[in-house]
C-alpha cells in the first residue's frame, strides 16, 4: 500500500509539490504576477537543489509557452504554470503547444481576466482557452490539484494522445487557502508518472526531424483532424489513467463524478471549489430527505457527453453552474455543452444555467440553497412556464 | 503534385517532418500563375536572368544547350549559357523577364498556355 502523509498544505503548494515529484525536466515561467505560488514554491524548490530542473525565467508569459515549446519539441518533459492574463498572454503559443502535439503540463490557477482590473477568481481565463486543443482538468481542491497533476504528466504523454494538459483551481479560493491534504509519498508518485519517452526529440541527431513547418491548405485540416482523433483517444486513455491512479489513492476519479444521484430529483452541476460548497447544501437538504444530488466536472475536454447524459437524466431540474460568460452565447461555456449533449434524449430534465462569481465574487451555501429552491419550482412548472433559463447568481440589481 | 495527397491517417502527427531533407521532393512550381518565355532569336546570353532571379530556377546548360549556334552563346564548355527554366520550381515572378537587357524573356499566363 502506498504510503499517504496529511499535511496543511495551500492549493498552490500542492501544485507546486506535485512538480516537485515529477521532477520535469524543464519548468519555463514568468516570475512576476499575474504568476502565483505554484511558481513561487517551484522555484524555492530549484533553489534548495529539491528537483533537478532546468528553470528558465522568461520575460514574458508569450516566452514562458514558446520556451515549452521549444523544449518539449527537444524531447524534454516540460512544465509550467500561469494564470489569468498570463494564459491570456500565451495564448498564441498555446495552440501551437496543442497543435504540435507536444505533451506540456501546465497548472492554471483561475483567475478573472481584466478588465476592468481584477486578480480573483473565475475561470474566464482557461474556459477561452476551450479550443485550443488542451486537455482541461478541474481540481476542487489542493488535494485533487495535486492528483490531477500526477496524472496529467502521464495523460499528456500517452502515445495515443500526446496532447497538453491544463491542471486547473481556483485562484485565492483553493490556490491561497490551506487544508489537509493527503499527497503519495515521492517513490509512489516517480513510479506513477514514470520516466519520460520523448517522441521524435528535435536533439536526436541521429534522426533529425522538423517541427513547425508550413502547412497550408494542402495538409493543415488533416492535422486538425488529428488533433479530434487524439481527443478521443484521451477518452479512453484518462479512464485508464483515472483508473490505474485510483488505485495508489483508493479513490474513484470520473470524468463527471456524481453524489446521491440514485434517485435524485434535483442536482447541481458545478466545477472546481463550488463543488465543495454545493456539497455541503446537498448534505444538508438530504438529512432534511430532499432529494438533492452533485455532479461535479473533472474534465471538460474532453467533454463526454454520454456520460453528462447518464449522470443527469434521471432528474427532474439541473442548475449547470458556470463561473465564466459567454457574451452573447446561449449561457456560459459547461451549460452550452451539457444542454447540447441532451439534444437527442427524448426525455431530460428541465435546465436553468447559473452564471456566479465571476470576478471572485462570493458563491455561499445560502445561494446554492436558493438554487437548489429554484429548481423545485423549475421542476413544477408548466411547459413554457420556466422563465429565464439563463440565470445570474450573486450580481446586485 | 500529380499523386493524391496523403490522408490524415497516413501522415505524422503535428506537422512534423521524420525525413530529414525532403523539401527536394516538394515542388513549388504549381504557384505560378505566369510562366516565363525564352526567345533564343534574342538571347545574347548574358546571363542576368540567372543572376538574378531568386529561386534559383534559371538553369545553365554546357555548349550543347537548347541555344546552340545562335548569338552569344559559347562552345566554350567551362562556361555556362542560358539552359531553359527549371519550372517545377519556378513560381513566375518575373523578374527574368524585367531584369533581360534585350527583352528576351516574356511572361504568359498559365491558364493560356494550358489551353
Amino acid at each position: 500500500m502506498t504510503k499517504k502523509a496529511k499535511r496543511a498544505m495551500t492549493g498552490a503548494e500542492c501544485s507546486a509539490e506535485a512538480m516537485k515529484q515529477i521532477n520535469p525536466d524543464v519548468v519555463a515561467a514568468y516570475p512576476i504576477t499575474p504568476q502565483t505560488p505554484v511558481m513561487h514554491t517551484f522555484s524555492q524548490f530549484v533553489a534548495d537543489g529539491a528537483v533537478e530542473t532546468e528553470f528558465i525565467t522568461v520575460e514574458s508569459e508569450h516566452s514562458a509557452m514558446s520556451a515549452c515549446v521549444g523544449s518539449a519539441a527537444a524531447g524534454a518533459r516540460t512544465m509550467t504554470a500561469t494564470s489569468a492574463n498570463g494564459l491570456a498572454l500565451m495564448w498564441e503559443v498555446v495552440y501551437i503547444a496543442a497543435s504540435t502535439r507536444l505533451p506540456i503540463v501546465m497548472n492554471v490557477v483561475n483567475r478573472a481576466l481584466s478588465g476592468p482590473i481584477n486578480i480573483h477568481c473565475d475561470h474566464s481565463d482557461s474556459m477561452g482557452c476551450r479550443d485550443s486543443g488542451w486537455i482541461q482538468l478541474y481540481s476542487e481542491n489542493g488535494e485533487e490539484a495535486y492528483e490531477n497533476t500526477l496524472m496529467a504528466v502521464r495523460i499528456a504523454e500517452h502515445k495515443d494522445v500526446l496532447l497538453p494538459v491544463m491542471v486547473c483551481q481556483d485562484g485565492f479560493i483553493t490556490s491561497h487557502s490551506v487544508e489537509t491534504v493527503e499527497l503519495l509519498d515521492d517513490e509512489s508518485a516517480k513510479a506513477f508518472v514514470k520516466e519520460h519517452e520523448a517522441v521524435d526529440p528535435l536533439l536526436n541527431v541521429e534522426n533529425p526531424v522538423t517541427y513547425g513547418p508550413l502547412d497550408l491548405f494542402d495538409y493543415y485540416f488533416e492535422h486538425k483532424m488529428q488533433q479530434v482523433d487524439a481527443m478521443e483517444h484521451s477518452k479512453r486513455v484518462i479512464r485508464e489513467i483515472f483508473d490505474e491512479f485510483g488505485t495508489l489513492t483508493g479513490k474513484k476519479y470520473d470524468f463527471f463524478e456524481g453524489e446521491h444521484l440514485e434517485d435524485a430529483e434535483r442536482i447541481i452541476l458545478c466545477t472546481n471549489s463550488t463543488a465543495g460548497t454545493a456539497r455541503v447544501v446537498v448534505e444538508e437538504l438530504r438529512a432534511k430527505g430532499e432529494k438533492a444530488g452533485l455532479v461535479k466536472m473533472r474534465v471538460f475536454r474532453p467533454f463526454l457527453n454520454e456520460e453528462v447524459v447518464a449522470k443527469l437524466k434521471n432528474a427532474k431540474a439541473v442548475a449547470v453552474l458556470d463561473r465564466a460568460a459567454s457574451f452573447g452565447g446561449y449561457g456560459g461555456p459547461i451549460f452550452m455543452e451539457v444542454r447540447s449533449a441532451f439534444h437527442e434524449e427524448k426525455e431530460k430534465p428541465v435546465m436553468i444555467n447559473y452564471i456566479y462569481g465571476l470576478g471572485g465574487r462570493e458563491m455561499d451555501t445560502t445561494q446554492i440553497k436558493t438554487i437548489f429552491s429554484e429548481l423545485s419550482a423549475a421542476a413544477n412548472s408548466a411547459p413554457g412556464d420556466l422563465g429565464s433559463v439563463i440565470r445570474y447568481s450573486g450580481v446586485r440589481e | 503534385m500529380a499523386e493524391r495527397p496523403k490522408g490524415w491517417r497516413e501522415i505524422p502527427i503535428g506537422g512534423k517532418i521524420l525525413e530529414a531533407g525532403n523539401s527536394v521532393k516538394y515542388k513549388t512550381g504549381d504557384w505560378r500563375t505566369f510562366r516565363p518565355i525564352h526567345d533564343p532569336e534574342k538571347c545574347i546570353n548574358c546571363m542576368i536572368c540567372w543572376m538574378m532571379c531568386p529561386d534559383s530556377c534559371i538553369l545553365v546548360g554546357g555548349s550543347e544547350c537548347p541555344a546552340k549556334g545562335k548569338k552569344g552563346v559559347s562552345d566554350n564548355p567551362k562556361l555556362g549559357n542560358f539552359g531553359g527554366f527549371d519550372l517545377e520550381h519556378c513560381k513566375g515572378c518575373g523578374i527574368c523577364a524585367e531584369s533581360c537587357p534585350v527583352k528576351a524573356i516574356s511572361m504568359k499566363e498559365e491558364k493560356e498556355i494550358k489551353e
